[in-house]
Order: C-alpha cells, then structure tokens, then sequence
C-alpha cells in the first residue's frame, strides 16, 4: 500500500518526540496556533520539509466576519490549514465554532472575509463538483431513484459522454457503497444509512479532487455509523481521495483520520490543535480499539474539548 | 391459499367494509334529515321547505328542465340548442340544468386554463427572482383579496361583451392563489436541494425540471385547488350579472326574477356538487402528478 506519503517523516518523528516524551509508540504532532504566536511560516516549513508535493488545499489566515445588529461577530479568526493530497482530515469542536462556515468556505458556498483557500493553488469562488460535498441530511432529491440521483450529478459533471458510459459509472459507484439491489428505489423508500450511502457513491461518481463531508453520520445508529466508517475507509483506501470531514464524534475521527484537527471555541474560533494520528492502514477497528495509544489520544482530545476549551453553555 | 380462507377473508373483509360504510354514511344521512326538518320549521309561503320544493320539482308545469337535467324545452334541434348552449355560449337558456351547468363549466374551463398557465409561469419567475418578488408580492395580496363581483363591472366597461367578461373575472379571481401558491413554493424548495445543484453546477434547464418543478409541484396544486373554487365561485357571481346566456349562474337569477325559488334552490344542489367534483378532480391529479 502507498502509505509513505502520510506517514510522518524522519524530522516529524524529531521534533514530536523531544516535546511529547510520555506517549510511548507513537508521535504526536501538536500545532500549538495561537492565533500570531505560532506563525504561519513555521507550520509551512515544516510540512516543507515533509512532503515535497504541494498541498492541495490551503487554507490561509482565513477569518469570517458575519455583520449582526449588534455589530459585527467574528466567527472564524485567522484560520490556517493545508491538506496535502490523499489526506483525510477530521475537524471537530463544539457547536458553534465554526466548523460549518469553514467547510463553507472550502466548497465555496460562503467566502472568507479575509485570507484564502485555495485548491490546487486555484482560489476557491464558488461551488464546484471538484469539492462535492456530503451533506449533514443527505440532499438526495426524493423525486428521483438513487440511480437518477447519482446520474444527475455524473451528467452534470460528464455532460458529453455517452449514456451508456455515465450509468456504468453510476451503477459502480452504487455497487461500491452496496446498495446495487436499491438503484431503482427513491430515497423515501430507504433508510437513514442506505440514504448516506447514496449520497457518498454520489460524491465518488464524479471524482471530487476534495471530498467534504459535513457530519455525514451524525443522524445514524451506532451499528449502522460504524458500518459507514468502514466502507468510507476502505473507499477511501481504494481511491485515495482527499477528505476533509466534519465530526462530533472523537472516537469515529481517530479511527479514520490522518490528522484531527480541533478547533477552539467561537466567537473568532481558529485551529486550536492539529493531532496526528498514526495508526497504520489499513486500519482495523478491533486493534485500534486494543491499543493503548488510541486511549492516550482520546483522553488528549477529549482534554481539549472538555477542560481546555469547555463549552460553557450558560 | 385455499379457497375456504379465502373466501373467509373476504366475508371478514366485507364484514368491516359494512361497518366502516354504516360508521361514515348513518351520520350525515341523519345530519341532512334534521337539517331538512328545521328547514321546513322555517319555511313560509315565500321560501318553500322541502316538502314544497319536491312538489314543484315533479309538477308538470315547471318540472321539466329542472327533474329532468337534459331537458331542451320548445326546441326543434335537440343537439343544436345544447351545441349553442354548451359550446358557443347563446341561444336557449330554458334548458335542463346538466346542460346549463356544462355551459358555465366551459367558461370556467376557458378563464381557468389561462388562470393556471399565466399563474404557474409567472410564480415562477417571481419566486426565483427576489426583487420581482419583493416588488409584485403585495400587489399579488392586494388584489388577491379584492371579491369576484368587484371585477364584474370592470371587465364589462373594460371588454364591452358578456362573454369575454366573464372569463376575464374568472382568470382574474383564480389567478392569485395560483400565482401566490406557486412563487411560495418556488421559495420554499429546501436550500439543500439548491447547494446539489449549485455544487454540481447544473443547467438552468436541468434544474427546472429535476429540481424546480418537482419540488414545487406540491405547492402548484394547493394553488390549483384553491383556484378552481373561486373560478366556480366568479362563474356564479359573472354570470348573475351578465344577464341572457344560457348557464347555472343565469338560471339562478333568472328563476329569482321570476320569483321562483324551488328552481334557485336546485340549482344550488347542482352548483355544489358541481364544486366539489371540481375540487376533489384537482387533488386527484396533484396526487397523480406529485412526485414521490
């Protein structure tokens, strides 16, 4: 498997291990961000110095700026990231920090007040099926077949090829997810994981160079949630699309992400933390479960979404 | 499957068929009943009750055109005077009340047909266009509530003839909710189904008509259902006033000329029947029709 480019280089593994001496087999890598303290440049060189590749997706002092009645609410503050290709990056923090208006940003739904986000050095203006996105309750048109649905999006995408060759495409993608029984069926008649699916083989159907997913398994039963998991995994193993996902759930970020990024709380949220995650791949849900690390990071994150950056609901 | 539980089945089946039957068809019957009694409490010699109104309708003096709903009295030509009275709108007005209720259903039919083009086309436009929206909505709920009866005049000094009056107070009457119904719906399709569609960056047209239309098709025949009452609604209040065509609402004034309410009082029967086939049709085809 072609896992070298994710995993951390010779002068991560350095620079990690002096400072984080009490994790064991494992090095983590913490992007201590606040906000002008740790500039920009610092990160960038580092990940220079790890991957020659450029990054795909950059996104840089980015902040977002909402104009209320009384006055104006910053809701992102000075945000950097970059994702280098194949990378699957998990984002999680409380409500209200600003997950979504970053995601937003990244799919062009909404632009950044200041700084940018860039995919293939290319600023992001406006929606494209380059970022397709999962979204939060599916978006699948109830008036049309889960084949219709994917087919609308591989049509879109593909406009001049011929039909035949853009229902093979749809049918393999529904295959990939395993609902090639349920092509015919319309998202009313399926249930909430079978709907997830469909909208997943749609954003695979047209080969986005960013998939984003917006808490795509949020609304499912924990069976069903991690049975997603998996196949998200093994697809994403399979393709090596780049991810970037949006999660609550701490446990379902470990075991699929390269990197989890944490976020501090809003008003003016930035990247709080970024967390390396350094399970091997493939990666299997019984032995990550067995290992210890997998406790250390969890207890880690769990720290800095509950004691460092608490959520205090008044 | 053997045919002892299958006709089991059935005779369980028709058991609960007679008593959903006698559960929903005993009380209105029993509703109408009293109804019909207090009526006849409160009738005089100017307002007949019941009693009297089933007397007159089976006299051989004024039965006819009203027991008889495909009555053509006096005339030679049966098929001539029901084709002029039906399709061309003139001649007879004395004819059977099936025939003069199909001769206002065909202005209906006219008025509501452009009703429901020119509503549909243009909520449309203005429920995706926000400054159209905002510019013509209050004009839309202004004259939304303006009555039927109020355009009567308006049209005729506008149109100068009965005929083309009258449709125009139909489509004026049921064009609103129609219109209204539409641009609301059209407003109302979930942002969700609009980010697929700008993320996969779809055509104007494959955005009509796998996104726009179908959601909106529910809202469309709201509109619809509303509209077809008030154009039978307009018919009524039209025709009273345009006088001489043949046509129920017509026939109502004309047998309250006459002073003759046994006539207005099954003629009403044949209205409301005639409305709530209508709207019961429109809700058929908007299930027939709505996707999903």
């Amino acid at each position: 498997m072609p896992q070298a480019p994710r995993q951390a280089s010779p002068v991560f593994l350095d620079c990690t291990a002096d400072r984080f001496v009490p994790f064991r087999h494992f090095w983590i890598l913490t992007i201590m961000q606040v906000i002008n303290d740790t500039p920009m440049s610092v990160v960038s060189q580092v990940a220079a110095a790890t991957v020659s590749a450029q990054p795909l997706l950059v996104i840089e002092n980015v902040s977002k700026v909402y104009p209320t009645p009384t006055g104006a609410y910053t809701v992102l503050e000075n945000v950097n990231l970059s994702v280098r290709e194949g990378e699957f990056i998990c984002v999680i923090g409380h409500s209200g920090c600003g997950k979504t208006t970053l995601l937003n940003m990244v799919s062009g739904f909404s632009k950044p007040t200041t700084g940018s986000v860039r995919v293939n050095g290319k600023e992001v203006k406006e929606p494209g099926p380059d970022r397709m996105v999962v979204f939060q309750g599916y978006a699948l048109l109830p008036w049309l077949t889960a084949f219709e649905n994917i087919f609308l999006a591989v049509d879109a995408v593909h406009p001049d090829r011929p039909y035949s060759e853009k229902a093979a495409i749809v049918k393999e993608n529904l295959a990939l997810v395993g609902l090639a029984d349920a092509a015919d069926k319309k998202p009313p008649q399926l249930s909430g994981g079978m709907k997830q699916r469909v909208a997943i083989a749609r954003a695979l159907a047209i080969r986005p160079e960013v998939l984003i997913l917006d808490e795509p398994f949020g609304a499912l039963d924990a069976i069903t949630k991690e049975e997603l998991q998996e196949e998200l995994l093994k697809i994403w193993n399979d393709h090596k699309c780049t991810v970037l996902m949006i999660t609550h759930d701490i446990d379902e970020a470990l075991f699929l992400a390269d990197r989890l990024v944490m976020m501090t709380n809003g008003p003016a949220a930035n990247v709080g933390e970024i967390l390396e995650i350094p399970f091997p791949r493939p990666r299997d849900r019984a032995r990550i479960m067995e290992d210890p690390e997998f406790y250390h990071l969890r207890n880690y994150a769990l720290d800095f979404l509950y004691n460092r950056f608490a959520h205090d609901d008044e | 499957m053997t045919a002892g539980t299958l006709s089991n089945r059935k005779i369980a089946s028709d058991n609960a068929f007679l008593k959903a039957l006698i559960r929903n068809v005993v009380p209105p019957i029993v509703a109408v009943l009293i109804f019909c009694v207090i009526w006849q409490l409160f009738s005089t010699d100017t307002f007949p009750g019941p009693v009297q109104v089933i007397q007159d309708a089976f006299s051989a003096e004024d039965g006819p055109p009203l027991i008889n709903p495909f009555h053509v009295g006096g005339a030679e030509d049966y098929w001539g005077t029901v084709f002029n009275a039906v399709v061309r709108g003139t001649g007879d007005t004395n004819i059977g009340l099936f025939w003069l209720v199909m001769s206002s259903l065909k202005r209906v039919a006219i008025g509501y047909s452009f009703a429901a083009l020119i509503g549909v086309a243009l909520g449309i436009l203005v429920g995706v266009n926000n400054l159209l929206y905002r510019a013509l909505d209050p004009i839309f709920q202004f004259l939304r509530v303006v009555p039927p009866l109020a355009w009567v005049p308006i049209s005729l000094a506008a149109l100068q003839m009965n005929e083309p009056a009258a449709l125009f107070v139909i489509f004026i009457t049921a064009i609103w909710p129609i219109l209204i119904n539409t641009a609301v719906g059209v407003k109302q399709i979930p942002s969700d189904y609009n980010n697929v569609a700008k993320v996969l960056r779809l055509s104007k047209q494959k955005y009509f008509f796998k996104v726009l239309i179908p959601a909106t098709v529910p809202y469309i025949f709201t509109g619809l259902r509303i509209g077809i009452g008030l154009a039978w609604l307009a018919i009524i209040a039209a025709e009273i006033v345009m006088s001489g065509v043949p046509g129920i609402g017509f026939f109502i004034w004309d047998e309250y000329q006459n002073n003759y309410i046994t006539g207005i009082i099954i003629a009403l029967l044949y209205i409301g029947a005639t409305g709530l086939i209508l709207d019961r049709l429109v809700a058929w085809i908007g299930t027939k029709v709505s996707p999903a």
